[in-house]
């Protein structure tokens, strides 16, 4: 991994027709990288990764590919793969030929594509379904061809659309580390896109978050999971008790709270259910609900702060619906936003 | 007991209603007697035979199968791109295109062939020839839209761009990605269209001339001067033609999924 940029995107704007889709982008990528845009639908992901296949135009900004302005380069001579959410095979061609189709468009002939084709399905485990229909496979051996499609050509970046989502739970772990691992053998440069946090975590080594067409958050997955910077991005892994702060204390209902320790300058502070300390505190709220997982059990409080939710070890008694319970919400624990609203 | 039978008894006359009129064809055209009468007077392929020895009828089928392939050729090269435009981006005017190119299933073909001799064959000078071959294109480019755009639905556009994004060009994906996977609904839109011509008669009827007619429209003018059974020996065969190319269709292309 070298620490020179490799692919940059410099004030993106992308629309469809009048409607703005991504808007001022900024982002940088190292080679080597593993990066998952991450962000609810609508949010500007899928448009960004079409936009640097060349898919759709920009309405402004630039694209940087290892030292090329490919912005005004058609898609067909960008050098990038995509693998698309719906795989996209040809329904009209055997495996074989559909691993070989890009292969064939740079002239790559005889032998020398049977070796390439033949290595490229091996590397995906399907060496033995290469004359079979490609759309006869099943969902995972389809994505299966179609990530050696892509990746016998050997594109300059890589980028996959949802690589996990049409998976069941246990392709989607098998996949998981099947891209990891020929990440990792062929040191490509991958882009992918999800709505999945806990994928984009299990993934990536930088995780771009967006929202409405921007970037809310770029961070290592340790960032945006343990130090997120907006209240979007906290409430999107999982924090969620999510509050205001004004000079030093907690707004919740256009009232303010105190909160038992020296508040950090930060507009807003965030807490995971888990930090919630149940049982002591300044504050004191009614059960309205108890849900039972396992090692933990979870509660949502009514509280003058408005709705509470909190989990703790399941070993604890179990408080019931109704009771009045003292809580906190430590300062020590708790997340500082950079911006809230 | 009665509603029982009632169910196979009205399928099986509907059934009598719907083939029987071509079953007594079938059997007048093997008659042995000289008019077309039913039941046939005994057993002979002279009819059959004969049909092939008229000259008219080769030169009118000549015109119709002229017509049929080249009109259906000529729509499918019309409307496989108006379908694929349709189908894959956002025009201005779809519905008005989706809407004129089906005028000629709505316009009664009679019309159709008096507008074309009113206005291009006697003012313009326009053959008789041309004008049966626009007649017949556009009469069958409904169907051709029609089944193309079928199977264009069918075929998801992101393998477009999965082509394109492996080094084809827009183009090229359109040759290599679209057309093999809509080959068949072009197969049976070209059946379709083919035997929608060579049955045509309402828009041939006023485009004939002088060494030129459709093959249907030259039997018509056949049984108002001779009334033998090769008019129907010739019917049965276009029928068994025509039952011959669709069952085919269905066999090797399963036709009916496009129409």
């Amino acid at each position: 991994m070298s620490d020179q940029t490799y692919l940059s995107l410099e004030n993106l704007s992308l629309a469809y027709g009048k409607t703005t889709a991504v808007k001022d982008l900024n982002l940088t990528i190292r080679k080597g990288e593993l990066l998952a845009l991450l962000g609810p639908s609508g949010c500007g992901k899928t448009t960004t990764m079409r936009a640097i296949a060349g898919l759709m135009n920009p309405v402004g900004g630039k694209i940087v590919l290892d030292g090329r302005d490919i912005t005004h380069v058609p898609a067909n001579k960008r050098e990038i793969g995509l693998v698309f959410q719906s795989y996209a095979l040809f329904p009209h061609l055997t495996v074989f030929e559909n691993v070989a189709f890009g292969l064939r468009m740079k002239g790559v002939q005889g032998n020398e594509l049977r070796q390439k084709v033949e290595a490229g399905l091996k590397s995906v485990g399907l060496l033995s379904f290469a004359e079979r229909k490609a759309t006869d496979l099943s969902g995972g051996q389809q994505q299966r061809v179609s990530l050696a499609r892509s990746m016998v050509v050997q594109p300059k970046l890589l980028m996959l659309d949802e690589p996990l989502s049409n998976l069941d739970a246990r392709l989607r772990l098998d996949m998981r580390s099947e891209l990891q691992r020929l990440q990792k053998e062929t040191g490509m440069t991958m882009i992918f896109v999800t709505h999945d946090q806990v994928e984009a975590l299990a993934l990536a080594d930088k995780i771009v978050v967006m929202r409405n067409g921007a970037i809310e958050q770029i961070g290592t997955p340790e960032d945006i999971y343990n130090r997120p910077a907006t209240d979007f991005v906290a409430d999107f892994v999982g924090f969620e008790n999510i509050f205001k702060l004004r000079d030093g204390k907690l707004i919740a209902d256009g009232k303010e709270f105190a909160l038992g320790a020296e508040c950090p300058n930060a507009p807003g502070l965030a807490w995971r259910p888990g930090m919630v300390t149940l049982g002591e505190g300044p504050f004191s709220g009614t059960v309205l609900g108890v849900s039972f997982a396992g090692n933990i059990r979870g509660y949502v409080l009514d509280t003058p702060l408005g709705p509470i939710r909190a989990e703790v070890d399941a070993a604890r008694p179990a408080y019931t619906l109704g009771e009045q319970v003292a809580f906190d919400l430590p300062v020590a624990s708790a997340a500082p936003l950079h911006r809230v609203g | 007991m009665i509603r029982r039978l009632f169910t196979p008894l009205t399928l099986f006359l509907m059934m009598l209603f719907l083939i029987g009129p071509f079953l007594i064809i079938v059997a007048a055209s093997f008659s042995a007697g000289e008019t077309l009468a039913f039941p046939p007077q005994g057993f002979s392929f002279r009819w059959i035979i004969k049909v092939f020895t008229i000259e008219s009828f080769r030169q009118s089928f000549g015109v119709s199968m002229f017509l049929a392939i080249g009109g259906t050729l000529a729509a499918l090269i019309l409307g496989i791109p108006a379908s694929y435009a349709m189908s894959r981006y956002r025009l201005p005017f779809a519905e008005t295109v989706r809407f004129l190119v089906s005028m000629p299933i709505i316009v009664p073909g009679i019309i159709v062939g008096l507008a074309l001799l009113r206005y291009f064959v006697i003012p313009v000078g326009m053959s008789v020839t041309l004008a049966l071959f626009v007649a017949h294109t556009a009469l069958i480019l409904p169907y051709a839209v029609r089944v193309v755009s079928a199977s264009l639905a069918n075929l998801r556009a992101d393998i477009e761009e999965a082509a394109v994004i492996l080094g084809s060009s827009r183009l090229g994906a359109f040759f290599r990605v679209v057309l093999p996977n809509i080959r068949g609904g072009i197969l049976s839109a070209f059946i379709l269209g083919f035997v929608t011509s060579f049955n045509q008669v309402p828009v041939s009827l006023f485009l004939s001339g002088p060494g030129v007619r459709t093959l249907p429209i030259d039997m018509l003018g056949y049984m108002e001067n001779v009334f033998d059974p090769s008019i129907a020996a010739l019917s049965s065969l276009l029928a068994f033609l025509s039952i011959g190319i669709v069952f085919a269709a269905e066999r090797f292309l399963g036709f009916s999924r496009y129409v």
